[in-house]
């Protein structure tokens, strides 16, 4: 089963308890000037958002198929079959392609360190490994962010839709976004006035660079082969041209 | 930097030439101090929403194109076996060679962890356009440098290698031009994946395929253009035959290349952007009106035939191509990115430190060992004489002119 995360705006009161669990989790400070902070950043990797009266949540969208995961060359990323997108920092050599490639802009550098990692968060693998919420879900006060399973979290939130029509935009994000994501978030308003992208297609981006490096093997062998007959011909256009005499 | 040079009993003069490579020098010096000492956030302005600076769109996406002259040409001597070409061969192959040396050095400076530059070798994912990326600069580097390698064994006269050499050659080259086909073309691929990040302008299915024709388009034109420098620096006469040779080709591939980018913007229907008044369409409009104003000139005899003109057309080429590169990778992304991005002043001191090690080290090697010498033999005296005079040895002049 894979887990998930449900962020219902409607419920989000902003106190910014995820934001400090989070921190606390990754040993990471977190102050007054930080809590300010609304971008994500090597020191912060949750933010709550404002827009309005509108509260929004940022954080990794552990995508089902993550563009990622598919773009290191090293394979420092990967998704687990618990849900989480994790990252080996042993293996990473600091490409920031997954930065320039996340469609979320969501991973990010200790651009200040002289051994840089990239951060991003886990939705707290080791805890869900031993079958516990992740912190930021533990630590929230209203239930706007809940822990789960992703199938039994997509449920809920169409039943919540269901329940209150005029609570809620009806719709979910994340359900089908890039493919689908393991953090789906509810509204009351359209998801492009809380700040998030909501002109993704609805293919996993890996498909795209697939189809271009689906093409590798085929160019290797049918340029050798094509390179080789050209230099065959031409090659053997000159000799014979040699052993007539019409060229020295 | 330049060491003393083995005929010139007096000190070197100092030329203006000389003057601003040194100062080059001396502030990518400075640069990769700071870079070692402070890491990338003090010596750039990349930030988390802009992850990738003029180290990667200008040395790395533009260092890799600029040096696609040497497969280009390899394919056309010895594989099409067009033997005219062969005098301009080495010079190319060297470009080649020192300028994936280069971007090599270049990613040094912008990895987060240059230690770990052979990871991709071990731990693969062939999921991604970097690991082939990856893949294909290390053996391409490689095939450089055994194509470069008779050049050696030809000044330090060992037969026997040469001989090795010349057996593995024709696989060698075919490997060459594959790995070539591969990489020019999966620079583009690194940007499929950003679709709703990269300006429509730019963003297509068919990046890849017109990364590939806009390298060998630029290509040529750095063939062009180091032969020109080259005739200067040594003496020598252009090789204006041939290079009108190149110039015709190169005149076609771009027009049908611009005619290609005008069809695809048309079929994905954002010709309408061109009218917006936003930066991309400036920036956009100066990278097609290079590339444009060259094709014009290209196509006329008496640019062609003319050196001073044809090295202007040959530069603008190399603008033009070197704008595509730094829209796609810079431009192309700032409006999605949220936040602006202009390069540090030591990024652009690395930048331009390792453009003039690229001069002076060709400078260097085509002085010590035979890259133009295949010329005396095989060029016919007629085609010298049309490039006017050639001039003496210049001892006086450190990188070109």
């Amino acid at each position: 089963m894979s887990k998930a995360i449900l962020y219902d705006s409607t419920l989000c009161i902003g106190c910014k308890s995820c934001e400090a669990a989070c921190a606390e989790r990754w040993h990471l400070p977190y102050n007054d000037k930080i809590a300010a902070e609304a971008r994500l950043s090597a020191h912060k990797l949750t933010a709550i958002q404002t827009f309005g009266e509108h509260y929004s949540r940022r954080l990794c969208q552990h995508c089902e198929d993550p563009t990622c995961a598919s773009v290191c060359p090293v394979g420092a990323m990967h998704k687990t079959s618990l849900g989480p997108v994790v990252y080996d920092a042993d293996k990473c050599m600091g490409c920031r392609y997954c930065m320039e490639a996340c469609p979320f802009q969501v991973p990010v550098y200790e651009w200040n360190s002289r051994l840089p990692k990239v951060r991003k968060c886990d939705l707290c693998y080791d805890r869900q490994q031993a079958g516990k919420q992740t912190a930021c879900a533990e630590a929230c006060p209203t239930g706007a962010t809940k822990c789960g399973d992703r199938d039994a979290l997509i449920a809920e939130a169409k039943q919540r839709l269901a329940a209150k029509p005029g609570n809620y935009y009806q719709r979910i994000y994340g359900l089908e976004e890039v493919g689908g994501t393991s953090v789906l978030y509810l509204s009351a308003v359209p998801f492009e006035q809380i700040g998030l992208r909501t002109y993704l297609p609805r293919q996993p981006l890996p498909t795209l660079t697939w189809r271009a490096l689906e093409a590798v093997p085929d160019v290797v062998s049918v340029g050798s082969v094509l390179l080789g007959g050209i230099w065959w011909i031409t090659n053997r256009r000159d000799e014979v041209a040699k052993a007539e005499g019409r060229k020295k | 930097m330049t060491g003393p040079r083995p005929r010139a009993v007096q000190l070197p003069r100092l030329t203006i030439w000389r003057a601003i490579f040194a100062v080059l020098m001396l502030a990518a010096a400075y640069a990769t101090y700071l870079r070692a000492r402070y890491g990338l956030g003090a010596v750039t302005n990349l930030s988390d929403q802009f992850p990738w600076g003029i180290w990667v769109g200008f040395d790395v996406l533009c260092g890799v194109g600029l040096a696609a002259g040497g497969f280009t040409l390899v394919a056309v001597v010895h594989i099409f076996n067009v033997e005219k070409y062969k005098p301009i061969l080495r010079p190319a192959v060297l470009t080649a060679f020192l300028g994936y040396t280069l971007v090599v050095l270049a990613l040094m400076f912008d990895l987060g962890r240059p230690d770990r530059i052979w990871h991709p070798l071990v731990m693969w994912n062939p999921h991604s356009v970097m690991f082939e990326v990856a893949w294909c600069v290390t053996l391409y580097t490689t095939v450089l440098a055994l194509e470069f390698l008779p050049a050696v064994f030809e000044r330090l006269g060992w037969k026997k290698p040469l001989g090795w050499l010349k057996f593995v050659s024709v696989p060698l080259m075919i490997l060459g031009v594959i790995l070539s086909t591969l990489h020019q073309s999966s620079l583009g691929s690194l940007y499929l994946i950003v679709p709703g990040k990269l300006y429509p302008l730019w963003y297509t299915p068919f990046l890849p395929v017109f990364f590939f024709v806009s390298a060998i388009c630029v290509g040529l034109a750095m063939t062009i253009f180091e032969s020109w420098h080259s005739s200067r620096a040594f003496g020598r006469a252009l090789e204006v035959r041939l290079a009108n040779g190149l110039a015709r080709v190169l005149a076609v591939l771009l027009a049908t290349y611009l005619f290609a980018r005008f069809l695809d913007l048309d079929q994905r229907g954002v010709l309408p952007l061109l009218r917006e008044n936003r930066t991309e369409t400036w920036l956009f409009g100066l990278e097609i009106a290079l590339l444009a104003s060259a094709t014009v000139l290209l196509f006329q005899r008496r640019v062609r035939w003319n050196p001073a003109r044809l090295y202007g057309a040959s530069v603008l080429v190399i603008f033009g191509f070197i704008a595509n590169r730094l829209n796609v990778s810079v431009t192309g992304m700032e409006a999605s990115s949220g936040t602006y991005y202009i390069p540090k002043w030591t990024e652009v001191a690395v930048t331009l430190g390792i453009v003039a090690l690229g001069f002076a080290l060709f400078r260097l090697i085509a002085q010590y060992f035979p890259i133009f010498e295949e010329q005396h033999a095989e060029e016919s005296p007629a085609a010298q004489t049309a490039a006017g005079t050639p001039r003496p040895e210049e001892e006086h002049l450190l990188v070109t002119d």
